[in-house]
Parts: structure tokens; C-alpha cells; sequence
């Protein structure tokens, strides 16, 4: 004992416990909380999602289609109803008897479209909750906030709609992944059309809501814009939620601009786009040309709002129910059957969100985040309603078709409000992911 | 030139429904000295009174079509609204002009809220203090809000105006330059409204008996009470009067912006700026410091105005300019332009 005691002096004594300091600081989760390989490892028969959408607030509505879509997705993966695009997704993985032979349950959070609200919903869901992942959202702001609380709590991040650039592009994380489209797509998808309407001389007038997203869309219809010889006239910020945006569209009238680009969404896209046809700017000739208004990003719920007003204007569109493949027609099928009115975009992609998840996880044979991002990186699919698409590894992004669509002018229904004018294919909106706009670093994947 | 007069014009119009949201609540602090923060709910009310006329006018007789289905397989569902099929073209008619005609249910009906507000509520709050008033009267227009909300969603609502006013009115022509000067229909006639109502509200006060004595009151409510007059009974209905103001700018202003419950919400702090401005308890002081603000908000967006502030550094001055002038109004004169000594104070 004695030869024991004399071996440990003071210099080995601190180095050890330094080493034991270390070794506990750089420890995995496991061995600082329990037994579990990662964050909310399911023990027993169930496995909970997390869903984070709007629930109060101007995009409640929005909020409530996607968790209509999520209770859709819900009960395909326990096999409950008719199996929706699980029949017609490329990979055959799931087989409607939940994820990993979990039966697949849920939890809700309301985001009220604030990032701080988002993100302690989505902390709740994972402390609280159980969820093992976290989905849904309808702003980029708040994407962006709990893409980086969900990296940072180790669980993964599949994105509901966000379509600014950042999210995939400087905001990027690992554990973060993003189904919608974005800014640049819209750009890429919209110039050409814009160029085969409306011809090489044009001057366009932006009004921009004055945030993250607003100036991405700005960027993007610029760029694309220019490229086909158009001139920007004035690019005017518009404070969010202005609602009256007569101040800023009387100065449109005598700029000389004959195209105005709305880079305007949700509510402020329908009083902008109503107030700019009640000036009259749709009837006017400027430059010998009509006049003409392009809304780069539209969302069916919004266009209702705007009613007539949105006949023959030009904008694009993650999906649209009106499509006829087979993917998409079986979501519109299964979807309309059970709520009676065709899904909006939002609502097919976080229910291909969820199903993207949970396919990964069964291939993957863990929900380990770790896994799931391995399983996901360049993942490839099809059947999902946008035709073949690429989860590309770079930055977490999906590439696929974008639907460039134009209000109907001869609506059939309530519903059918936009009409696709062209299905612009992945390769014509696929970017380079480290130019200047997009790079950032997705960092290390973290499992908690 | 041109631009200026669109912008005047604009800036007038836009002064217009805050010079009526404004009067509303400058009768209620005036006659009540209560501060009422569920104003601007009763200018969401009276919206949604539009939207709820219209959706009774276009109540829709569904038949399921034989031959064509939906996307999901169901009957395709044919819609006719009963007031054409009751009606034929004059129940068409009736559903176009379903704005205007909403202003014949929507004043009974604002009345009704406004005095159920004071007398229900409000009236318990007169000895309390202002933090007390504005903390029950904002919970209030939240709860309206949710009830608006939990009925017709979050969604903005479209709104026609009559398809004889909609489209914009070429002024311009009227002096021999077409095209140089255009200006929405509706929006003047929402400016004409306003005008007459604002109009209406002082010819009430100014030569009805009614009037008279709800101006004394304002002025002295004790002596008015001691002569035995029985002004808390005015009161109320001056409550009811300013209920309908609001509700009757909000029904109106539906062709503009369509109506979310959140609406209300909107204007109401911007109002509130336009009251303290206009000097509290000041009726004409209202009026006038909500045109004054809609022109200087209009005037700060015009490209000229915002190409000369950005050389000098100056940028998104339109975003703030009401704010700014409440500012330097409150330090030129602390009482607002036509504020009373005494309120307030």
C-alpha cells in the first residue's frame, strides 16, 4: 500500500485528473447521460416526431395544412390508410409498419412564426417530448433559428417551407435538411419565361420586404433579370406587414419601370399585388409595352386571398396539386379523401419531409442523426411528385424540377388557382454550392 | 407634378382612415377618459361585418356534378349562390354592391358592440388608472381577434368593391393629359366617405341638443350631472357612435386591404400616434394631425424625396417618418397641436 501511495504525487495526480476532465468534456452523450448511443434514443415500441409549425399567427393557416400533411404521413408510415406516395416513392424501404418496426407517434410545436418562440418549441419537443427529430416551418427566419438549435441539440432538422437561400447556403448546418426550393432557383426557373413573354428590353421596379428572405428573392430576380438585358429601375424596401402599400406603388406609376416584381409573400404579397392592379398598373402602357407584374415565389392559400387579381401574372411554385404524375396525383388522391380540398405546397413538402426521414432511418437501420445524415447525403429518389430529385451532400439541398406557374385565367374551381406553365427540369436550376452567395460550412453531423 | 398630386391625393387618402380611427378614439378619451386599446378590433369588426355579409349574399347552393370527379375521386361539386338563383341578375347585383350594402347592418350592429363594451366592461375600469384601462381593453381586442380568427382563419379575405368603381380613375384626363394621373376609384370614394362621416360626427356634435350637452359634459361632466342630466347615459352612446366610426372605416376600407383579423392591430398604433399628435381629447386636432401624418408618409416614399435622403445617408426615412414628426411635435409642443390644457396631464 505504502509502494502504492508513493507512486501518485502531486504533478501525476493533477495530470490524471486534467486527463479525466478532458475525457469527460470530449465524451459522447452516452457516457454523460445514460445508456443511449444518441439524442432520445427510442427504448420502447413508438418513436416520436417532432412537428413545428405555425399554429397561431398570420401563417396559421399554412401551418395547419402542413400538420394535416404530417398526420397524413403519420398514419401511411403505420400503414393506416392507402399508403399515399409510399406506393409510388422509388425506394421500397418502407413498408407501412412504422420506421425501424416503431410505430411512429407525434408531438407539436407552435412556432407562431417567431424564432424565438420556434426554437423553444422545438426545445421542448426534444427535452420534453421525446422527438427525434424536429420538421415543418413557414419562414426562413425561423428555419434558420432551429436548424441551428436542432444542430446544436444533436437531433436532425428536416425544413418545412423556406425558400431563401441561406438556409442551404451560409446558414447551412449538417444536421439540417431542406426539400423546397429556393431564390436562386426561383431566379434560374422564372428568367427564361420572363425573357419569352415579356422580350430583352423591359425595366423593372422591385418592392422588397425588407428581411432575410425578401432580399435573397430581390438578389435572385435581379440577377436572372439582368442577365436577359433588363434594366432595374429602383429596388424599395418594404417594412413586413405594411399593409397599406399605396405609398410605395404610386411612385411606380411615373418611374418609367414596366415590369414591377413583387418580392413580397403570404399576406404581404396579397395586399401588394391587390393594391397594385387597383392603381391600375395592370391596364397601363409604359414604353409602348403593357405593363406587366411578376410575383417570383406564390402560395396558393395567399393567391385565394388575392383573388382575381392574380389571373395571368407569372410567379413559381415548389409543387402544385394540379400535376399529373403519378406521385403527385396519389398525394392530391390520398389528401383530398381524407380533408375534402387539395393540399398546398407547403403541405407536400413536409409530408415528403417526413417520409424522406423516416426512409432514411429504415435504410440506414438507426436513428442515429449521424446515420441519417449519411443515408440522406446524395440521396437520390423519384415518385415523390417533382420528378427525379437529388438530396445533394454539399449543402443539404434538393434538386429538382421547379413549377413556373401562372394565375388561371378560366379557374374551374376554388382551388384551381394557378395554372403550370413549364416544369423547368433540376439541371437548369442546379447552382454551383461554394459561389459566393451559397458558401458555407454544414460543420461535423452531432448526435447529442 | 404629377407625382406630387398622386401623392397628396394618396397621402390624403391614407389620412383619411386614420382621421376616422382617430376621431373614434379621441370621442371615447374625450367624453370617457378611458384609453381604448380595442379600437382598432372594432375597425376589425366592422371589416369582418363585410365579410360576413358577403358570405351570406353568396351562400352557394351545392349540386354534385354526374359526369366529372375531383382529383381524389369525388363528385365534382357546382356551385350557384342562391341570390342568383333566387334572384337571377339582380341577385348578381346585390352581391356586387355587398360592400356598400354592408354599411346598413354593420351600423345597428357596431352600435350594439360598443355600447355591450362599455356597459359590459369599460365602465368598471373609469376609477382605475390608464395602465389598468389599456391592459383590459388590449386583452379584449386579443380575445375579439382569436374569436375572428377561430371563424374565418388567418388568411386575408378578398373583398369586391362594385365592379362600377373598380379600376382606376384616369384624372388626368379631365385636364387634357390622359394617363398622367391615375388614381383607384375607391379609394376616392373611401375619401369622400370619410369625409362625410368626419363631417357628420361634428354636425352632430356641434348642432344637435344631443351634441351640446355631451360637449359640456367633456368639458365639465359634474356640472353637467348636477343639472341633472343623465351623462353617463350619453356617454355610452357616444361610445356606440365612436364604435360605429371605426366600424364603418373598416367596413369601407375592405376593398382596399383584404381584411385579416389582425387588421385592427395594423392601425391602431399608428392611430394612437395620430391622436397624441393631433393633442388628446381634440377632435378637429384628430382630424387634422391624421391627414397631416398621411401626407408626410406618403410624401417621405416618393422616389425624388428617397434619392435625395440616401445622398445625404439617410435611408427607409418613409419606414419611420410618423414617428419621427410625433417626436418633434412632442418636443415643440408637448400638448400636440391642439391638445387642451388639463388632458392628460
Amino acid at each position: 500500500m505504502g509502494g502504492f501511495k508513493s507512486k501518485i504525487d502531486r504533478r501525476t495526480l493533477l495530470k490524471g485528473t486534467a486527463a479525466m476532465g478532458a475525457a469527460a468534456f470530449a465524451s459522447p452523450y452516452f457516457f454523460t447521460k445514460g445508456a443511449s448511443a444518441y439524442v432520445n434514443e427510442p427504448t420502447g415500441s413508438s418513436v416520436t416526431f417532432g412537428f413545428n409549425v405555425p399554429q397561431t399567427g398570420a401563417y396559421a393557416d399554412e401551418g395547419a395544412d402542413e400538420l394535416r400533411a404530417y398526420q397524413l404521413a403519420v398514419e401511411h408510415l403505420n400503414g393506416e390508410g392507402d399508403g399515399g406516395l409510399l406506393n409510388t416513392f422509388s425506394s421500397k424501404e418502407l413498408k407501412g409498419s412504422g420506421v425501424l418496426g416503431k410505430k411512429v407517434e407525434f408531438t407539436t410545436g407552435d412556432t407562431q412564426t417567431k424564432s424565438d418562440a420556434a426554437r423553444a418549441s422545438a426545445k421542448r419537443m426534444i427535452e420534453k417530448d421525446g422527438a427525434i427529430m424536429i420538421t415543418g416551418g413557414s419562414s426562413s427566419g425561423v428555419a434558420i433559428a432551429v436548424q441551428s438549435l436542432c444542430q446544436e441539440a444533436g437531433v436532425i432538422f428536416m425544413a418545412g417551407l423556406t425558400h431563401s437561400n441561406d438556409t442551404t447556403g451560409k446558414d447551412r448546418r449538417r444536421n439540417g435538411f431542406r426539400h423546397f426550393f429556393n431564390t436562386e432557383m426561383s431566379g434560374a426557373a422564372l428568367g427564361p419565361v420572363m425573357e419569352a413573354n415579356y422580350g430583352n428590353d423591359r425595366k423593372a421596379y422591385h418592392l422588397t420586404a425588407d428581411y432575410t428572405w425578401g432580399w435573397s428573392q430581390e438578389g435572385s430576380i435581379k440577377k436572372y433579370s439582368e442577365a436577359i438585358g433588363w434594366e432595374t429601375v429602383n429596388a424599395v424596401r418594404t417594412p413586413l406587414g405594411a399593409g397599406d402599400f399605396s405609398q410605395y406603388i404610386t411612385p411606380v406609376l411615373n418611374s418609367g419601370a414596366d415590369v414591377l416584381i413583387l418580392n413580397h409573400y403570404g399576406k404581404d404579397m396579397v395586399n401588394s399585388l391587390t393594391q397594385a392592379v387597383q392603381f391600375g398598373l395592370r391596364d397601363k402602357q409604359v414604353n409602348g409595352k403593357n405593363f406587366e407584374i411578376v410575383v417570383p415565389l406564390y402560395s396558393r392559400l395567399m393567391a385565394q386571398g388575392a383573388g382575381e387579381n392574380v389571373k395571368g401574372i407569372f410567379g413559381s411554385t415548389n409543387w402544385h396539386w394540379s400535376l399529373q404524375d403519378e406521385g403527385s396525383q396519389a398525394f392530391v388522391k390520398s389528401f383530398g379523401a381524407k380533408y375534402g380540398f387539395p393540399p398546398s405546397q407547403a403541405a407536400h413538402t413536409c409530408y415528403v419531409q417526413a417520409l424522406l426521414y423516416a426512409d432514411a432511418a429504415q435504410r440506414a437501420g438507426s436513428f442515429n442523426p449521424c446515420a441519417i445524415v449519411e443515408a440522406l447525403e446524395g440521396f437520390e429518389f423519384d415518385g415523390m411528385g417533382n420528378g427525379p430529385t437529388l438530396y445533394r451532400a454539399d449543402d443539404h439541398q434538393c434538386f429538382k424540377k421547379v413549377l413556373v406557374v401562372k394565375g388561371n385565367e378560366n379557374p374551374t374551381s376554388q382551388f384551381d388557382l394557378l395554372e403550370v406553365v413549364q416544369e423547368v427540369p433540376a439541371e437548369k436550376v442546379t447552382y454551383d454550392p461554394t459561389g459566393d452567395e451559397f458558401a458555407g460550412d454544414l460543420g461535423a453531423c452531432n448526435a447529442g | 407634378m404629377d407625382a406630387i398630386l398622386l401623392q397628396v391625393l394618396n397621402g390624403l387618402d391614407k389620412g383619411a382612415a386614420y382621421a376616422l380611427i382617430a376621431l373614434g378614439l379621441t370621442l371615447i378619451f374625450g367624453t370617457l377618459g378611458v384609453v381604448n386599446f380595442a379600437h382598432g378590433a372594432l375597425f376589425m369588426l366592422g371589416a369582418f361585418c363585410a365579410v360576413t355579409i358577403n358570405r351570406a349574399l353568396t351562400l352557394e347552393k351545392v349540386a354534385l356534378s354526374e359526369t366529372q370527379t375531383t382529383a381524389w375521386g369525388t363528385p365534382l361539386e357546382i356551385r350557384t349562390p342562391y341570390a342568383q338563383e333566387w334572384f337571377g341578375d339582380f341577385g348578381l347585383t346585390i352581391i356586387d354592391y355587398s360592400v356598400p350594402l354592408s354599411i346598413l347592418i354593420a351600423i345597428p350592429f357596431m352600435l350594439l358592440v360598443g355600447i355591450a363594451m362599455e356597459r359590459g366592461l369599460v365602465r368598471f375600469f373609469y376609477k382605475r388608472p390608464h395602465a389598468e384601462q389599456i391592459l383590459v381593453t388590449f386583452g379584449l381586442a386579443i380575445v375579439l381577434q382569436e374569436i375572428v380568427k377561430a371563424i374565418y382563419g388567418a388568411n386575408p379575405i378578398q373583398q369586391d368593391a362594385p365592379s362600377i368603381v373598380q379600376g382606376a380613375a384616369d384624372i388626368g384626363a379631365l385636364f387634357g393629359d390622359p394617363g398622367a394621373l391615375v388614381y383607384p376609384w375607391w379609394r376616392i370614394v373611401y375619401l369622400i366617405f370619410s369625409g362625410v362621416v368626419i363631417a357628420a360626427v361634428f354636425a352632430f356634435l356641434q348642432f344637435t341638443t344631443f351634441g351640446m350637452v355631451v360637449r359640456a359634459g367633456m368639458a365639465d361632466r359634474e356640472t353637467v350631472g348636477l343639472l341633472g342630466i343623465n351623462i353617463d347615459r350619453r356617454f355610452t352612446i357616444v361610445f356606440g357612435i365612436a364604435a360605429v366610426v371605426a366600424g364603418l372605416a373598416g367596413v369601407m376600407y375592405t376593398p382596399i386591404l383584404p381584411p385579416d383579423y389582425h387588421i385592427g392591430m395594423d392601425f391602431l398604433v399608428l392611430s394612437f400616434v395620430v391622436v397624441v399628435v393631433g393633442g388628446m381629447g381634440s377632435l378637429p386636432g384628430a382630424v387634422a394631425a391624421g391627414f397631416l401624418l398621411g401626407v408626410l408618409q406618403s410624401f417621405a416614399s416618393m422616389t425624388a424625396v428617397r434619392d435625395i435622403l440616401s445622398k445625404v445617408g439617410i435611408v427607409g426615412l418613409d419606414q419611420i417618418i410618423i414617428y419621427l414628426v410625433a417626436i418633434v411635435v412632442l418636443l415643440v409642443r408637448p400638448r400636440g397641436l391642439m391638445g387642451r390644457k388639463g388632458v392628460m396631464e
